[in-house]
């Protein structure tokens, strides 16, 4: 219960700091439109006006909420307009990334650790890759994916064979995919090599007292001393991961997901519709970064080692 | 005594280079040390004590000279698994019970599941630990972690037993307690022992033989025979021929050591 009143506190001044820059932003649009309409409005009346508004330069937040209700709620979630149709083709693709990168870092940092050439070679490339704004490539690698038809998970033909109808959320997952593991194998590869080089001098001695070979090394000592590493660099590979997927719906196609949600929002001054999404990218976000955090809690646990 | 020389070092050197130049570790190093000794290693900080330690271990490489271990080369005794080796630190493995930890080197080692949960309950015994096989490190205290690591180092058939300041982070009532407890080891399972400490009552209380080191350049300087007997209560250490021998070794380090 002590927690209860300093969030309640923080919530209640982002709210009054959001209801106030509401009315301070959307207050010009009430003016004009009275100007244009010859009529006077008194200040209650423009403030009440500002928190309704169809387009508004920023929403207030009930009407964000309200566009988030009709959004998931009241929408058959095959709809395109659901904001759970959308969501889970950003999670699909998120989800495939994550696991790609992921699999990709832990495998680098394992050569890292155990070839000094690939610790002289690889490491700087991968500083290299991650310095390249996401923006600048994710376009690229759609076209570039999109050219050689190497779009959807499984063809058209094999997805109706297996599934008698291609799942909407296969459809251009790839080119999502592979951004989403580009931006999520980073954290890994860092972690990682940190986390199996973790086992002080002591440990390895011991095991060379033993005459254990590198692989029982790995497996024995190496390994188990990286989880805690490991679930640092799942966490924030997963959020990047997310943020990859969003940034290449920006030019995927079809037009699909989270990110095309605010693509299109922007391109129709649906300001309401953005701010949706972006509620529905974080929510989405906070919820996978928690799966991870309670399983690093559980393993820990069991581990000995939380 | 014509008892079998189990470790021989000869005209040991060795040298680490470093950024200010190089140290000089070991220098001229010549030990016997015979099955079933109890040797003690003495001497100040950067004697080369726990370098020579490793040197027989081969977890460090000589400059010059020999050792040898059970006839072998230190490699080929360490490939051939002939010593356990136990740390200043228990470093058990969170991850694995009392049990799995001490189940470490026999799965390394190949041995059959069968014998690996022999051996593991010999040597439980053997430290006193009967029963807390199923529980996880950090549910024991430092002395029954240490007393775990050791029986990790004695579960497969290595004749010797190399041991480097394993009480050094013990408190003094339980460094005692397993001063005696590692004496009845000793006695029970006829290892060669070889015990790096930098505390003159333990090396006295436990050894058959001390040497003395002194640093730069490490080497050797006085190797005391004990004269106690094999039964050893903890009162002996009020005995004068206690008194004796540890004024000896304290003489000895005052000789080899310049103070300034």
């Amino acid at each position: 219960m002590r927690n209860v009143l300093p969030i309640l506190t923080v919530v209640t001044a982002i709210m009054v700091i959001w209801y106030a820059a509401s009315v301070g932003m959307n207050k010009k649009w009430t003016y004009d439109q009275a100007g244009r309409a010859g009529t006077e409005v008194t200040f209650t009346e423009m403030v009440v006006d500002t928190w309704a508004q169809e387009r508004p330069v920023l929403p207030a937040p009930h009407q964000v909420v309200a566009e988030l209700y009709r959004s998931t709620v009241e929408k058959k979630i095959t709809s395109k307009r659901s904001l759970v149709f959308h969501g889970w083709i950003t999670l699909s693709a998120t989800l495939l990334g994550f696991v790609f990168g992921t699999g990709m870092g832990i495998l680098l940092a394992i050569g890292i650790v155990h070839n000094r050439a690939m610790d002289m070679g690889v490491m700087p490339w991968a500083i290299a890759s991650q310095t390249i704004p996401i923006l600048a490539i994710a376009p690229m690698i759609v076209v570039v994916m999109n050219t050689i038809g190497a779009t959807d998970l499984l063809g058209k033909e094999a997805a109706t064979a297996m599934f008698g109808y291609q799942p909407a959320f296969m459809k251009g997952i790839l080119p999502k995919a592979v951004i989403a593991a580009y931006l999520s194998f980073f954290p890994v590869v860092v972690g990682m090599v940190k986390g199996l080089r973790s086992p002080d001098h002591m440990q390895l001695d011991l095991l060379k007292t033993y005459n254990a070979s590198k692989s029982r090394t790995f497996w024995s000592l190496r390994m188990p001393s990286s989880t805690p590493y490991l679930f640092t660099s799942l966490k924030i590979g997963m959020a990047a991961a997310l943020v990859g997927a969003i940034v290449s719906e920006l030019s995927a196609v079809p037009l699909r997901g989270l990110g095309a949600r605010m693509l299109t929002g922007s391109y129709y001054g649906q300001t309401i519709q953005i701010w949706a999404a972006l509620f529905a990218a974080a929510t989405l976000a906070a919820t996978l970064v928690a799966i991870i955090s309670w399983i690093e809690r559980r393993s820990l646990k069991k581990m000995g080692m939380s | 005594m014509t008892q079998e020389v189990v470790i021989q070092a000869q005209n040991l050197d060795l040298t680490f280079p470093t950024n200010d130049g190089d140290v000089h570790a070991l220098k001229d190093v010549n030990l016997d040390i015979h099955k079933g000794d109890f040797v003690s290693f003495i001497g100040p900080s950067g004697c080369g004590k726990t370098t020579f330690l490793r040197t027989i271990a081969a977890l460090e490489t000589p400059t010059a000279g020999t050792v040898t271990v059970n006839g072998m080369t230190a490699d080929e005794a360490r490939k051939s698994r002939a010593y356990g080796y136990v740390f200043q630190a228990a470093g058990l493995y969170p991850w694995r019970t009392i049990r799995g930890n001490i189940k470490l080197p026999l799965e390394i080692m190949g041995y059959s599941k069968a014998e690996q949960e022999e051996h593991v309950t010999k040597v439980l015994d053997l430290v006193d630990l009967r029963g807390f096989g199923q529980k996880f490190p950090w549910q024991l205290s430092g002395g029954m972690q240490q007393r775990a690591s050791i029986a990790r180092a004695l579960a497969f058939d290595a004749n010797i037993l190399l041991m480097d300041e394993p009480f050094g982070a013990l408190d003094e009532i339980v460094r005692d307690h397993l001063n005696e407890q590692l004496l009845q080891l000793w006695d029970r399972t006829n290892k060669t022992i070889a015990f790096v400490t930098h505390s003159i009552p333990e090396a006295v209380y436990l050894s058959t033989k001390i040497v003395v080191m002194s640093p730069r350049p490490g080497r050797i300087s006085d190797v005391i025979e004990s004269t106690l007997p094999r039964e050893r209560p903890l009162d002996i250490r009020d005995t004068q021929e206690f008194q004796d021998i540890a004024h000896r070794v304290r003489e000895g380090l005052r000789a080899g050591h310049a103070y300034d």
